[in-house]
């Protein structure tokens, strides 16, 4: 068996933080023009070796090899010079300039006496040349700001190309794209692969792993657990290698809900992005809301919440008709949203755990006047042991949690408010396996205890197996409604692409 | 009780770091600016010749940063939800000339009750101007950069007309109080200003409403997450046109009691005001990207540049050459808390 050098290999990396052994004798090897996933949970040291491969931080022992020649990397700019490049989960492109010279920014074509001007021509005939190579149909003279995230992330690969690149490493770079979209990255990614460019896919999704990955390396806790052929693995072997314990594949369905309606939505419509959508959610009940990026479902939570303006529609709660027109009403009402984005739309990021829980109930702890801190914490403590939020303390700044505990916190804060009627937007987003499951278990709890949940996501098996009935939508307009027997994976993709 | 302080300084602390062990850190940050303060006063100390230390002295320093310390007061409120307000000083001129032009009514009332009058209205007509700022930037999206400024400009030419451009001479002695007064003069002499009497009443409220009430913590959710703050049910509009009207209000009350300082209603009063104040808030340690900062630290911040400024006059140093070297040091203490924290980051 023939021995191919490593176009990148990185042997014995360690790095320690202040209290955290992020990395422990790290040792990955990535052979040319292979797409090599990197697996694990969130704080098992996958952003911290990507760190240390861009440049941005160094780490404490190791050694990395280029191509088998030993290099230190310096900084950002000296890793692009080396031939890697970084697509980050979010990207990092100057909006209001064009495609092109976003890819050559900092490098831009002169001309004219000491390259004193910008050769526009030249910038813009090569990006169209990189464009073309990645067969992609892109302007190279489109303002960036105004593409979409999946053609943003487009002008960073060629970004990367234009550096010669020789691996590419992305972090998680579907969770913000369409079906279709991913699809056509895919298609990228097997272009890059076969022009011999080495990928270093970073991923949740085991769909895409096995899609795409040739090898598989799984990290937990700052170490390599291991590396192996995609061919020689299975879904059970990775999760079980990501979390080192069996994690149950079944969703844990909750127990049929009650018939008493808790909310009824009639003829919701925002015109241009929520048309005439009705629904029912009954006590107990899980509703499932699925459909393609960008079919309405969020704009149609965030309506029912209050934080976004309906054109015509009514609401009713437990039967009675209800005037919602901010999120405060919707909050007094007994409903609550717990967004897709936590860090932007969920979470005061700087402030304490405890502050968190209590931000949308804040008035019921006044005592003359004052906050009364101490049962504002001790609320605050109640919801921390109940949900098992992974916490030091109460003070801790909500940031320094992990995505699953975050999530806990803004469901704490519901919980703390009594409501009654919870809408969960991609709930599992972003979090890893292990605590997916916890979260599902929460959902069934709380569905079982009478709790109204509505359960937006993407991820069709999480959909199907977690409603009681399932939603789909289709350009602003509920397209069907299916029963789990009706709820195949193929049904699902039907009715979300605009069959009837 | 005091575990209650501390939990309070820690909600705070957690606000300023975002890290761990912020308690301490907090601690140690807002004494950072402290020992840059403390440096600087051992330094005049010496230099000096124990002249700086002086009770007299250092009366008059509180006096001195007594207007700026309420205005900046307003203003930290303001920055912590992540907004600026420029029309501090504009207000400042507009409340003084309208308060000095009231209490120099011949009504045949008592002119204590005239002071009270101009003080009340110097008060309200700053609350009007935040108000009319707040609106703007709540109800239109006009930055509050943009707002302020336009502000800035509309009170600064409204004190000009109100006085045809003359200052507001010939006020009676009983309006030097607020400035110029002393706390139970007849009984204990002069020791105790008035104006540092209303700094200090304002400073405590602005910091138990701060650190206490909800309406503090919405400033800090607002200042650290918008869109969060608003989808848990906050009212921010509301809260921001308080924080603009609180901030004018302020300013008001500090226009007048420039005004009784300066013994005129002068339209050209409070000019570059707005940057003391903000430069003494930024100094305390309060982030210009919101979310972050507390009244004691503006405190110290305006000591710091009334410290600076104290010592150059005692120094004999000419103003022209005293507004480089405060400068200098402002931007000197800032970068040196900042490479104090980073130090404190690594270990």
């Amino acid at each position: 068996m023939a021995v191919e050098t490593p176009i990148l290999e990185v042997e014995g990396i360690s790095k320690a933080f202040p209290g955290v052994q992020a990395l422990k004798d790290v040792s990955i090897a990535i052979l040319p023009g292979e797409v090599h996933a990197l697996v694990g949970e969130n704080g098992a040291g996958k952003s911290t070796l990507i760190k240390i491969l861009a440049g941005a931080i160094k780490a404490d022992t190791g050694v990395i090899r280029i191509r088998g020649r030993q290099v230190t990397i310096d900084s950002p700019q000296h890793a692009q010079a080396l031939g890697i490049s970084i697509i980050h989960q979010e990207l990092n492109l100057v909006p209001y300039l064009t495609v092109a010279a976003n890819i050559y920014l900092g490098r831009e074509p002169r001309r004219g006496a000491r390259g004193a001007f910008i050769d526009e021509k030249t910038m813009h005939e090569r990006a169209s040349a990189l464009l073309r190579e990645l067969r992609v149909e892109l302007d190279p003279g489109e303002q960036v700001g105004r593409l979409s995230v999946a053609r943003q992330q487009i002008v960073e690969i060629a970004k990367a190309l234009s550096f010669n690149a020789a691996v590419i490493a992305m972090d998680e770079p579907t969770s913000a794209l369409t079906h279709a979209e991913q699809e056509r990255l895919f298609g990228i990614v097997r272009k890059l692969k076969s022009s011999g460019v080495s990928v270093l896919y970073i991923s949740h999704r085991m769909e895409e792993i096995f899609e795409l990955a040739d090898r598989v390396t799984v990290m937990r806790d700052g170490q390599v657990v291991g590396t192996a052929p995609i061919s020689a693995v299975s879904r059970a072997d990775l999760i079980r290698m990501m979390v080192g314990r069996e994690v149950a594949q079944d969703y844990p369905r909750p127990a049929p809900p009650s018939r008493e309606e808790i909310l009824r939505v009639e003829g919701l419509t925002r015109r241009g992005v929520v048309e005439d959508a009705s629904l029912t959610l009954h006590k107990g009940e899980i509703l499932g809301i699925t459909g393609l990026v960008g079919a309405g479902r969020t704009e149609l939570a965030r309506m029912i919440f209050g934080a976004d303006p309906a054109d015509s529609g009514t609401i009713y709660l437990e039967g009675r008709p209800v005037v919602i027109r901010s999120p405060s009403d919707a909050i007094r009402l007994g409903i609550a949203l717990l967004t897709e984005d936590r860090k932007r739309q969920g979470l005061v990021l700087g402030m304490p755990v405890y502050a968190n829980v209590s931000l949308a109930t804040l008035p019921s702890f006044v005592r003359r006047w004052f906050v009364d801190e101490g049962s504002e914490r001790e609320a605050a403590q109640r919801y921390v042991e109940e949900l098992r939020i992974k916490t030091p303390s109460l003070n801790q700044a909500v940031g320094n949690l992990s995505g699953g505990n975050q999530q806990k916190t803004v469901l704490a804060r519901w919980l703390l408010s009594r409501a009654r009627v919870l809408i969960f937007d991609e709930p599992t987003r972003g979090i890893d396996v292990g605590a997916k499951m916890e979260v599902y278990l929460l959902m069934k709890r709380l569905a079982e205890e009478g709790y109204g949940i509505i359960m937006i996501s993407s991820e069709l098996p999480e959909v199907l197996g977690m409603s009681h009935r399932v939603l789909v939508m289709y350009k602003g307009r509920i397209q069907a409604e299916l029963t789990p027997q009706q709820a195949t994976a193929e049904a699902v993709m039907h009715y979300a692409t605009g069959g009837s | 009780m005091s575990a209650k302080q501390t939990s309070t300084s820690a909600t705070q602390g957690a606000v300023a770091r975002g890290g761990r062990g912020f308690k301490l850190r907090e601690l140690l940050s807002s004494h950072g600016m402290l020992s840059v303060l403390l440096l600087m006063v051992i330094v005049l100390a010496v230099t000096t010749k124990g002249l700086f230390l002086s009770p007299d002295n250092l009366i008059n320093v509180l006096r001195q940063i007594s207007i700026n310390a309420i205005i900046a007061t307003g203003m930290t409120f303001v920055i912590i939800t992540g907004g600026i307000d420029l029309s501090v000083g504009s207000i400042v001129a507009l409340a003084g000339v309208v308060g000095a032009s009231i209490v120099k009514l011949q009504l045949g009332v008592n002119v204590w009750w005239l002071v009270i009058a101009a003080t009340l209205v110097g008060a309200l007509i700053g609350a009007v101007a935040g108000l009319a700022n707040g609106f703007s930037i709540t109800r239109f999206a006009v930055p509050p950069f943009v707002a302020t400024l336009a502000m800035m400009t509309v009170a600064r030419g409204l004190s000009f007309i109100y006085t045809g451009g003359r200052p507001v001479w010939g006020l009676p002695v009983e309006f030097n109080a607020l400035g110029r007064g002393y706390v139970l003069e007849r009984l204990i002499g002069p020791v105790f200003p008035v104006p540092v009497l209303i700094m200090a009443v304002v400073m405590i409220a602005a910091h138990i409403v701060l650190s206490k009430t909800t309406f503090g913590r919405y400033v800090y959710a607002i200042g650290g997450n918008r869109e969060a703050a608003r989808l848990a049910g906050i009212d921010v509009r509301r809260v921001e046109l308080s924080v603009y009207m609180l901030s004018g209000l302020l300013s008001g009350l500090a226009g007048v009691m420039l005004a009784s300082r300066l013994a005129s209603g002068q339209p050209n009063a409070g000019v570059m005001y707005e940057l003391d104040a903000i430069a003494a808030t930024v100094v305390g340690g309060t982030s210009l990207t919101g979310g972050v900062g507390r009244i004691s630290g503006t405190l110290i911040g305006a000591l710091i540049i009334g410290v600076i400024r104290n010592g150059l006059n005692l120094a004999g140093v000419e103003s022209y050459t005293q507004q480089v070297v405060l400068g200098t040091v402002i931007l000197g203490a800032v970068l040196l808390d900042q490479l104090r924290r980073k130090l404190q980051a690594k270990n």
